[in-house]
């Protein structure tokens, strides 16, 4: 079993909370619509606050940022796929191209990354930090967003 | 992320997950899924690869059409992990009075400033510099060679982030060394770990952390866990 076959047995036994009654959000056609990425690669550029171990918090990234810093605790995933390109994991330059070839409508003026490696009832980002990041992306106009795990 | 998906959906805003664990996604059921069997780390599946990354993101956001859920799909592709360490040449030995790790840590400093220079920035830094890569080695050495760990005087205190920096300080080097093709997703781990005198240091301080008694997230997230 390798390093991956490892971490995917391992993460599929970790609790799974629940959501008894799911939202549904119909979004408006993707040609009209705003798009962000959140992503759990903990990148936050340069400058900001580093993440912490077992940070439960966010930081934004505006969308013209490309020097960002990998800061997940995690040795447990490939690290090098992000440093040749950035776009494996926040594909902000996939996103822009979309805009301008019209299929999607606008790409968001921040985005947001939060730490993969969260403790295991995911309670702060359940109740605290996750409904505050998602607020502020509503407030910027966002419509869609696109979720990429590490 | 399909924990955030729900908490998205709940402030108004559509959501889609790239899923990289299958079985956590049908138990949390995030409104629309797509599962991606990429190495971890690489939720686009292929770095410097737009047209894939493309495709991914396409299938993706097909799945907004839905008109009921939860959705979950599978992208048609499994991308494996390479588990073969990437060709990367080392520097010779130079310094015959340094711990090997040291030494080769010198050696490559060129290469990370090749990378620092061509990116214009670099995740080293959590609890050492570049410049302090050589000096956390030779700490990690002495903790390899019997010194009591607790009083090596490991800098920034934190074995886990000093060796994150020591791995991304020979990463971004290496990457700069390495010729052919992208490496895969375990690629550079396994060089790191199986090839460099680095790589065996940090396996060595955190056995013998370990052996000595130390708490389990002391020693445990030095290295990846199958290590």
């Amino acid at each position: 079993m390798n390093g991956d076959q490892m971490m995917r047995a391992h993460s599929a036994t970790l609790p799974a909370p629940e959501f008894p009654v799911p939202v549904w959000v119909t979004p408006p056609a993707l040609a009209n619509a705003t798009v962000a990425i959140v992503t759990s690669a903990a990148l936050y550029a340069m400058g900001d606050d580093a993440f912490t171990a077992g940070d439960t918090g966010y930081r934004f990234i505006a969308r013209d940022r490309r020097d960002l810093v990998l800061g997940h605790w995690s040795p447990n995933f490939d690290h090098a796929g992000v440093t040749i390109d950035l776009n494996v994991v926040y594909p902000i330059d996939r996103l822009e191209e979309l805009a301008q070839r019209g299929i999607i409508g606008a790409v968001a003026p921040r985005h947001i990354s939060f730490a993969g490696n969260q403790p295991d009832d995911v309670a702060t980002i359940r109740l605290d930090t996750g409904p505050a990041a998602a607020a502020a992306l509503r407030q910027d106009g966002v419509d869609v967003v696109i979720l990429t795990p590490v | 992320m399909s924990v955030l998906a729900h908490v998205f959906e709940a402030a108004g805003i559509a959501t889609v997950v790239l899923s990289s664990v299958r079985e956590m996604t049908v138990k949390v059921a995030p409104p629309r899924a797509l599962h991606c069997e990429f190495p971890l780390g690489r939720p686009l599946g292929r770095p410097a690869d737009p047209a894939f990354q493309h495709d991914v993101l396409a299938r993706a956001f097909a799945l907004l059409g839905a008109t009921s859920g939860p959705v979950l799909v599978d992208y048609p592709e499994v991308v494996e992990a390479d588990d073969q360490p990437v060709a990367c040449v080392l520097p010779p030995r130079f310094d015959p009075s340094l711990p090997a790790a040291v030494d080769e840590a010198r050696g490559l400093r060129k290469a990370y400033d090749r990378a620092l220079a061509r990116r214009g920035v670099s995740s080293v830094g959590r609890a050492v510099t570049a410049d302090e890569v050589p000096l956390a080695l030779s700490v990690l050495h002495a903790i390899a060679n019997g010194q009591d760990w607790a009083s090596a005087g490991i800098p920034g205190g934190n074995t886990i982030s000093v060796c994150h920096d020591i791995r991304t300080y020979y990463e971004e080097a290496a990457l700069e060394l390495v010729n052919g093709p992208i490496p895969g997703g375990r690629a550079m781990e396994d060089w790191f770990f199986d090839r460099t005198e680095a790589g065996a240091t940090m396996l060595a301080a955190r056995a013998a952390i370990r052996d000595s008694g130390g708490k389990f997230p002391i020693w445990f997230y030095m290295t990846p866990g199958q290590r």
